[in-house]
């Protein structure tokens, strides 16, 4: 699954905009095979209750995923987006 | 009783660096020797909302902020040389998995007893109280405060509060005793542990509660700043959502210092800086607090007020402020003091300029201008 990182998050990353991770089962556990790579990313998306924070949209394979235990197996794609308007 | 403690003498002079937390990052002003020319640098954080950011006076090269950003959660930066570098806490401030609750952000960082190096506090919105050992790499909850059995009853609902969320701010070491902690909440009041933050009381008499059906409840007050004085531990004041209120323990009662305030101007405000040696003098800023509150300086005319004598009575201070159409405030973090001889005094306001008075707020400069919505100044 290839992880596609915004600009907002790309301070962990290393600046790197897509991250190749191997396949997982779940949402949650592709985000912290993610953590585990780069420490304190999840917490910055997924709050201490392990729900994903209001203004950030989780894409996979095109779908907005808005549990964490959604299925993941066979995905392609995880596209993380930092979704906020105003000033 | 105004305290008979003498003034104690100023230390050696030594250069003023200011922290400054906005909305959209934090920036460093810089002043000479002789608080004339001052140099700004930054940002550091660009686009992340910087609540505060405080340096670390036991060490003089620790800085910790506390960050968000619209979209990220809350965290804590650390800096261990004087901002040059920062690192990520490993294990930012959290209430624990279950409990409900989530941090929107860190809100006020207080370094710890100076017989804990490494030890830090901070309060967050919604209300919670966090911990550290390690210089701000690691937060824990204090139990004795998120867990206790009232603290809801204390401080209402997580959604209740300030238009941006309900604070724990005001979190005070006691500098004879690293068990003795006092917090202030908005809303909830003051309150006082004395074993560590394992167990808590309210400390609330006396402070009026004008917008609760019962006026002098034992909590659910609004204060908006509470400061301790370092030399003089049993003296506390508190600027509130209802006026300016003095405390001298042992007694439990606080006394309405705010009542001395110009009517035409009133008693309510934000921030409240204390004079570093003298317990005696204190400097606050009102704020326009009548009919829908509109927070900005009474008339559009800023000044500070400043008490010499533990707000018995007090001078208007606007030498050098604009005279008029000037609509801004001064948040409750955003007001600081250093430590010269001759005391400065210096504030940040929500339309982004810094405002500096080398002889304790008798005449005011503009230092810098053009910055953010400022959230909190210190000295560095």
């Amino acid at each position: 699954m290839n992880v596609r990182i915004p600009g907002l998050l790309r301070s962990y990353t290393a600046g790197a905009e897509t991250v190749a991770l191997p396949p997982h089962a779940t949402l949650d556990e592709a985000l912290r095979d993610l953590d585990a790579r780069f420490p304190g990313l999840r917490f910055r998306i997924v709050d201490e209750q392990h729900a994903i924070r209001p203004h950030i949209k989780l894409f996979v394979d095109g779908e907005l995923t808005r549990e964490l235990a959604a299925p993941v197996v066979g995905s392609a794609e995880l596209m993380i987006v930092g979704a906020l308007s105003g000033g | 009783m105004v305290s008979t403690r003498k003034t104690v003498a100023a230390p050696a002079p030594r250069k003023t660096t200011l922290l400054i937390a906005t909305r959209k990052g934090l920036w460093t002003l810089a002043g000479d020797a002789a608080r004339r020319a001052w140099k700004l640098t930054g940002p550091h954080f660009l686009g992340h909302i910087v609540h505060h950011a405080i340096a670390d006076p036991r060490d003089a090269r620790t800085i910790l902020a506390a960050a968000r950003t619209g979209h990220l959660g809350p965290t804590i930066f650390r800096s261990t040389d004087r901002g040059r570098t920062w690192k990520e806490a490993a294990q930012p401030p959290a209430f624990k998995p279950g409990s409900g609750r989530t941090v929107d952000h860190s809100f006020w960082l207080t370094p710890g007893h100076p017989t804990e190096p490494g030890v830090w506090y901070v309060g967050t919105s919604p209300q919670g109280l966090f911990r550290s050992a390690d210089g701000g790499a690691t937060w824990a909850g204090v139990d004795g405060f998120n867990d206790h059995p009232e603290r809801k009853a204390w401080c209402g609902g997580d959604q209740d509060g300030t238009p941006d969320g309900p604070k724990l701010h005001s979190v005070l070491v006691d500098p004879r005793d690293p068990r003795h902690l006092y917090i202030g909440m908005s809303s909830g009041g003051v309150f006082e542990s004395t074993d560590g933050g394992g167990d808590w009381h309210p400390l609330n008499k006396g402070v009026k509660a004008l917008f609760m059906p019962d006026p002098d409840p034992p909590f659910g007050h609004d204060p908006h700043c509470v400061r301790l004085h370092p030399r003089d531990p049993d003296r506390l004041y508190q600027q509130n959502h209802c006026g300016i209120y003095r405390l001298d323990r042992p007694a439990e009662r606080w006394t309405d210092i705010g009542a001395a305030m110009p009517k035409s101007v009133g008693s309510i405000g934000f921030p409240m800086v204390l004079h570093p040696r003298d317990p005696d003098t204190l400097w606050v800023f009102p704020m326009d607090g009548s009919d829908v509150w509109p927070r900005v300086s009474p008339g559009g005319k800023p000044a500070t007020y400043r008490s010499v004598n533990g707000g018995k009575s007090w001078q208007r201070q606007a030498t050098g402020l604009p005279k008029g159409q000037a609509w801004w405030t001064v948040k409750r973090q955003a007001m600081t003091a250093d430590h010269a001889p001759t005391v400065g005094v210096y504030f940040g306001t929500t339309g982004g300029e810094i405002w500096g008075s080398r002889d304790e707020g008798r005449s005011w400069k503009c230092l810098a201008r053009h910055l953010p919505h400022i959230y909190s100044v210190e000295c560095a």
